[in-house]
């Protein structure tokens, strides 16, 4: 079996990766997202799977997309990378699956978003449609506070900052909210990440502590990744005042370093299993 | 394994499992630096974060 791994930086997530594949003995072949060239004419790739950990989510959906199409199944998935890329996506593919999710509004100019941001009322969070890790969301308290950040968006921002994409504002009682880490049709494990900020983002400082996967949980969260095409993701899912869970996002190349200790669960060690029963025997 | 920051010059000494492409900072000057070979061992400073990094 041919397996190979897809990557850029060399995270603390990849290493634990390849130590997975090494602790079994099982070969594998780094391709290096700097150096890899598709010949797309040509349309064959001698992988029987491709795990795709890449730190560009551009490359990833590419690359992810020419293998597919020559046959090699990845994990995750192209369709998965391109639903989960992008958060007018995502959110989409929830509400058409029913999976409970924020209140989401969506605007091309600064004027139609302000009054979309009033008629949601505030505050709001106005995300970028692609983007991680917390970079450039902001949380917007009252309509000044709007009108700079949308002039700024427009003014500043690349052409996709002026894709408004304006999510009700979840306010956490608990001052955290869930990661869940699912593979295939289980909710392995779950984290809560507690911040006095709002964002929690453990990139950010949030701090992971054990989230047990309630059977609730496990619901919303096995339809949320089924919602984007399954595989292996982590969803991140706001617990709002009145107990309800609404899931915000899905990660398709999931972090997870601060997720192991804290739950005992042997995450790399699921994402190998999935990774080789994917393969194409 | 021993190599130099490209930014403070500070010699730094790396675990015998560490591979190329990973990102490392420099207890000196708390650069952030990738490793670019294990064999001899290169660094260099790691890009900037980009707009489509992330998870």
């Amino acid at each position: 079996m041919k397996i190979a791994v897809l990557c850029s930086r060399i995270r603390v997530e990849e290493k634990l990766i390849f130590n997975e594949f090494e602790r079994r003995g099982i070969e594998f072949s780094r391709i290096n997202d700097d150096e890899v060239i598709f010949d797309l004419n040509r349309n064959r790739y001698d992988y029987d799977v491709v795990l795709e950990r890449s730190i560009h989510h551009s490359r990833a959906l590419y690359a992810l997309k020419a293998l597919n199409d020559a046959g090699v199944p990845t994990v995750n998935t192209a369709y998965v990378a391109d639903i989960c890329g992008d958060k007018f996506k995502t959110t989409q593919a929830l509400i058409k699956a029913g999976v409970p999710t924020p209140r989401t509004m969506m605007a091309f100019t600064a004027e139609s978003a302000l009054e979309a941001i009033e008629q949601l009322g505030y505050p709001v969070v106005l995300k970028p449609a692609i983007g991680s890790w917390g970079r450039l969301i902001a949380k917007v308290n009252d309509r000044e506070a709007a009108e700079s950040i949308l002039e700024h968006k427009e003014i500043l921002g690349s052409y996709h900052h002026s894709i408004f994409y304006i999510q009700e504002y979840v306010d956490k009682p608990k001052g955290r909210d869930i990661r869940a880490f699912v593979v295939g049709d289980e909710c392995i494990c779950a984290i809560y990440r507690t911040s006095e900020h709002w964002k929690t983002n453990t990139a950010l400082g949030g701090k992971a502590s054990n989230c047990p996967v309630t059977p609730a949980l496990a619901d919303v969260c096995i339809g949320a990744a089924h919602a984007v095409g399954g595989g292996v993701v982590a969803i991140d899912v706001f617990e709002d005042n009145d107990g309800r869970l609404l899931v915000n996002e899905v990660n398709y190349t999931m972090e997870f370093r601060n997720s192991i200790d804290t739950t005992g669960v042997n995450i790399p060690a699921h994402i190998v299993d999935y990774t080789i029963k994917a393969a194409r025997s | 394994m021993t190599g130099n920051c490209p930014e403070c010059e500070a010699n730094i000494t790396l675990p015998a499992d560490t591979v190329e492409g990973e990102i490392v900072i420099c207890t000196d000057c708390a650069a952030e630096l990738e490793v670019t070979s294990v064999n001899p061992l290169t660094l260099a400073l790691a890009p900037e974060v980009g707009e489509d990094w992330g998870e």
